[in-house]
């Protein structure tokens, strides 16, 4: 867990940092950023009608799901179309394009099939990420331009049997060879995305070291660029899935792999920091899909509610729909809202946005769960059948709360990244507390004066408690997961009011056809979010929830002890 | 291309605004065919043309991407674009045509918002130059052009000196689409911008639309039960 935390960032823009410090630090959310120039938007608006168009016409998403595997002529035509390269540089081969300008290509790939949108995301979003991010002018020369035409594919190779959210375990081993010109690797991965029809793999593996400040051996992590024709790499056959059965899952064995010494990624030691930076950097494409999954899941639920009729009446017209559908109206509204905001923030050179890109992926995978449910319920026995396409969609979603990071332990990487400078800033919480309304002086735009009202009295309350917070953990306290969910719920609840706030207020602003209407789900959304989050904070002062959290481990306990139900039957037998 | 046509208000036409528009079907099929010419090697230079507000240029972009060299732009807006028609649009591709020296000019054979079918033909006769409508396949061979035309009793096979115009029907061929490389390149191509002025062509209908309404809802039948009853109800309301 400490090597999570290696974020202290003193001078820091980024909102969800400053909220943990008890400051409103307005700069990256208001206004919503708009961060591409009339050339980028441009050249944005004619990408979009020939990648729709393949989608709608071309690509068969339920085919690719009963075949297990994306369609060769699909796979072809994808990259023809420079699917494959999207963020690579144009000098070498790639299309170049912004975060901004990816997410807004990568809502219509989620709109259409995970499947294909997680073999791309695979590829690009992380299996050659780290040779973009830090790799050497050579790495990039020679492997950026083959990755970017698809005439190779990479995949991201770091969880183990052992070690999933424990990534710093990992045990594949790389050892320096006698010659020093190579690293042995050896070792094996699991459930690696385009596992099975990679050539370059970034590849993450230990190797002893010595540590400077205690002259001892540790054990330190070393991403790799591997490529299968090094010899010694196989794979296994292809996982069978609940869902995105399109995208290829294997395990990847390293059997005495040698990888020259130029292939090392980044400093030797420094793996694990890459990792993260990978993980991190695209984060944003998640949010960016699955709001697009959810706006083809409401096209879907909304032309079912408009049409069919029951009990004499369309059954849109019922309450029962009519809160089905505003809440997932909302829950899209936020998650397209982070999505583009986290975006622009990073397309601004913003290089902390660490905690916000976490709180999307969080956000965004339960509420295109929660969408895609309702959505299947609304259409009642429809939505249940595989012709409707839902039920596929809801099979491809389930992964997105577990991979690229749990949403459990994404909400503990939240709640701790702001816990890390604890002590120093009670202080300036205790400032800023006295003058809660000073603060919302700095929220420009059109908000509300009760939408500022509710964000302020939610912040108050959040870091009112968060000062209670910050002493128990300082007591030692703060190992409780229990509180800690708590406390990341609430930073995720503040994080999606200011973001709605700030596309609505934006809209009014310009003057949008649809500005009352997004006033009306912005306010909607802050009421219900300030509720949760006066809920939580609530709880965490009561004395009857610290009994329930001390019930829970010792239910937790005791069916652990006994392999189960521990409660014997009600009928005795 | 599911759009919900609504009649102004003041019944002058169909709105536009805030509709979006992109290229005419047939259109991408003759790109489409240029392209495919100048990829054998019997044509050198595929210039895209539209002529309209500055809209328009998102389409001959497209065109580009396509594999079109350059592109002209010829600017046509407010009342002279409301107007315009396939006369006018012809006499500009006459224009053109002699001015860029071309080879062959090739159009979808109607755009499907108006479905007037006249703009190739009308081309061809001021510029008197042969003409193969409706193709369904085009074959160069020296100077000459076979043209296979779709026609109501089946297929007619004709042969056509250049310069000729050409019109293309739905089974010339299937257009690509547009890569993302592609539309890249396309953004170092050029668009050359003109008036109707600099080509000495007077944008002037002779077509005057008194009013536009949308069809007649169509109203209930009613049943019948017998013969009689239908010849009686037939004279009842004048239609024998």
């Amino acid at each position: 867990m400490t090597e999570l935390l290696q974020y202290a960032f003193p001078e820091s823009q980024s909102f969800a940092v400053n909220m943990f410090k008890g400051q409103i630090n307005p700069s990256q959310v208001f206004p919503f950023p708009s961060v591409m120039n009339e050339e980028q938007t441009q050249f944005l608006q004619e990408l979009v009608p020939p990648v729709s168009k393949f989608f709608e016409e071309v690509n068969d998403p339920a085919k690719n799901d009963s075949l297990e595997k994306v369609e060769d002529s699909t796979m072809e035509s994808l990259k023809e179309m420079g699917a494959f390269g999207l963020q690579v540089p144009q000098d070498l081969g790639g299309v170049g394009l912004t975060n901004t300008q990816y997410a807004r290509l990568v809502e219509i790939v989620g709109q259409h099939d995970l499947g294909v949108g997680i073999t791309l995301g695979a590829h690009q979003s992380i299996g050659f990420k780290g040779i973009l991010l830090v790799g050497s002018p050579a790495q990039k020369e020679k492997y950026l331009p083959k990755l970017a035409t698809g005439e190779t594919l990479a995949a991201f190779c770091l969880t183990e049997p052992a070690s999933g959210s424990d990534a710093a375990s990992i045990k594949t081993l790389a050892t320096l060879s006698p010659c020093g010109k190579h690293y042995i690797l050896n070792g094996g991965k699991i459930w690696i995305s385009n596992g099975g029809l990679a050539e370059i793999f970034t590849v993450f593996a230990k190797m002893p070291m010595m540590d400077e400040k205690t002259g001892q051996m540790k054990d330190k992590i070393t991403a790799f660029i591997v490529e299968r024709s090094f010899g010694g790499v196989t794979h296994g056959p292809p996982e069978k899935k609940m869902g995105i059965k399109a995208s290829n899952t294997a395990e990847v064995y390293f059997e005495n792999v040698p990888v020259p010494i130029e292939n090392v990624l980044g400093e030797v030691g420094g793996g694990f920091k890459v990792a993260m930076a990978i993980l991190n950097n695209g984060r944003f494409g998640m949010a960016a899909a699955l709001s697009g999954t959810m706006k083809g899941v409401i096209t879907q639920a909304v032309d079912h509610a408009a049409n069919r009729v029951q009990f004499g009446s369309k059954i849109h017209t019922y309450g029962a729909i009519q809160e089905k559908l505003a809440r997932m109206t909302m829950l899209q509204y936020v998650t397209e809202s982070m999505a583009y905001m986290i975006s622009g923030n990073m397309d601004s050179g913003s290089k902390d946005y660490h905690i916000e890109a976490a709180i999307s992926k969080i956000f965004a995978s339960e509420a295109a769960w929660e969408v895609t449910d309702e959505c299947i319920q609304v259409m009642g026995g429809m939505g249940f059948m595989k012709g409707s396409g839902v039920e596929r969609v809801m099979r491809d979603l389930r992964i997105f709360r577990i991979f690229e990071g749990t949403n459990d332990i994404l909400r503990l990487f939240v709640a701790l990244n702001g816990f890390q400078d604890a002590g120093k800033h009670l202080k300036s919480l205790q400032k800023a507390l006295k003058n809660p309304l000073g603060n919302a002086g700095l929220l420009a735009g059109e908000i509300t004066k009760r939408a500022k009202r509710t964000l302020c009295a939610s912040w108050v309350v959040f870091n009112g408690q968060y000062g209670c917070i910050v002493m128990l953990f300082l007591l030692s306290i703060a190992d409780e997961q229990f509180v800690l969910k708590r406390v990341a719920d609430s930073a995720i609840d503040l994080y999606a009011m200011v973001v709605v706030l700030s596309r609505a207020s934006r809209s009014l602003s310009q003057g949008h056809a649809s500005a009352q209407h997004e006033k009306i789900l912005c306010e909607t959304w802050c009421i219900e979010a300030y509720d949760r989050i006066m809920k939580n904070v609530k709880d965490l002062k009561s004395s009857s929830t610290t009994q329930v959290f001390k019930n829970m481990k010792a239910i937790s306990a005791a069916v652990v002890e006994n392999g189960g139900i521990v409660a014997p039957h009600p009928l005795g037998f | 291309y599911i759009v919900t046509i609504r009649v102004k208000p003041d019944h002058s036409g169909v709105v536009t605004d805030g509709v979006k528009h992109s290229m005419n079907p047939f259109c991408e099929i003759a790109v489409e065919e240029a392209v495919k010419l100048k990829e054998k090697k019997f044509i050198k230079e595929v210039v895209a043309v539209s002529c309209g507000p500055t809209q328009v240029t998102e389409t001959i972009r497209t065109a580009l991407a396509m594999g079109c060299d350059r592109g002209i732009h010829v600017e046509v807006s407010g009342k002279d674009y409301e107007a315009m028609g396939p006369l006018q649009i012809a006499k500009i591709f006459a224009a053109l045509a002699k001015k860029e020296e071309a080879s062959l000019v090739i159009l979808g054979k109607q755009a499907i918002d108006d479905d007037c079918n006249q703009t190739g033909q009308m081309t061809a006769a001021l510029l008197d130059w042969p003409q193969g409508t409706f193709a369904s396949e085009v074959t160069i061979d020296g100077e000459k052009v076979k043209v296979v035309r779709e026609i109501d009793g089946g297929l007619e096979t004709i042969k056509i000196s250049m310069p000729a115009v050409l019109t293309a029907d739905l089974r010339l061929n299937t257009p690509r689409y547009a890569t993302l490389p592609n539309i890249m390149k396309a953004k170092k191509k050029k668009i050359a911008n003109m008036k109707p002025a600099d080509l000495g062509v007077d944008m002037v209908s002779r077509v005057e639309v008194l009013r536009v309404d949308e069809p007649p809802t169509r109203l209930a039948g009613v049943k019948v039960e017998t013969v009689d009853d239908l010849v009686a109800k037939l004279k009842a309301n004048g239609t024998i």
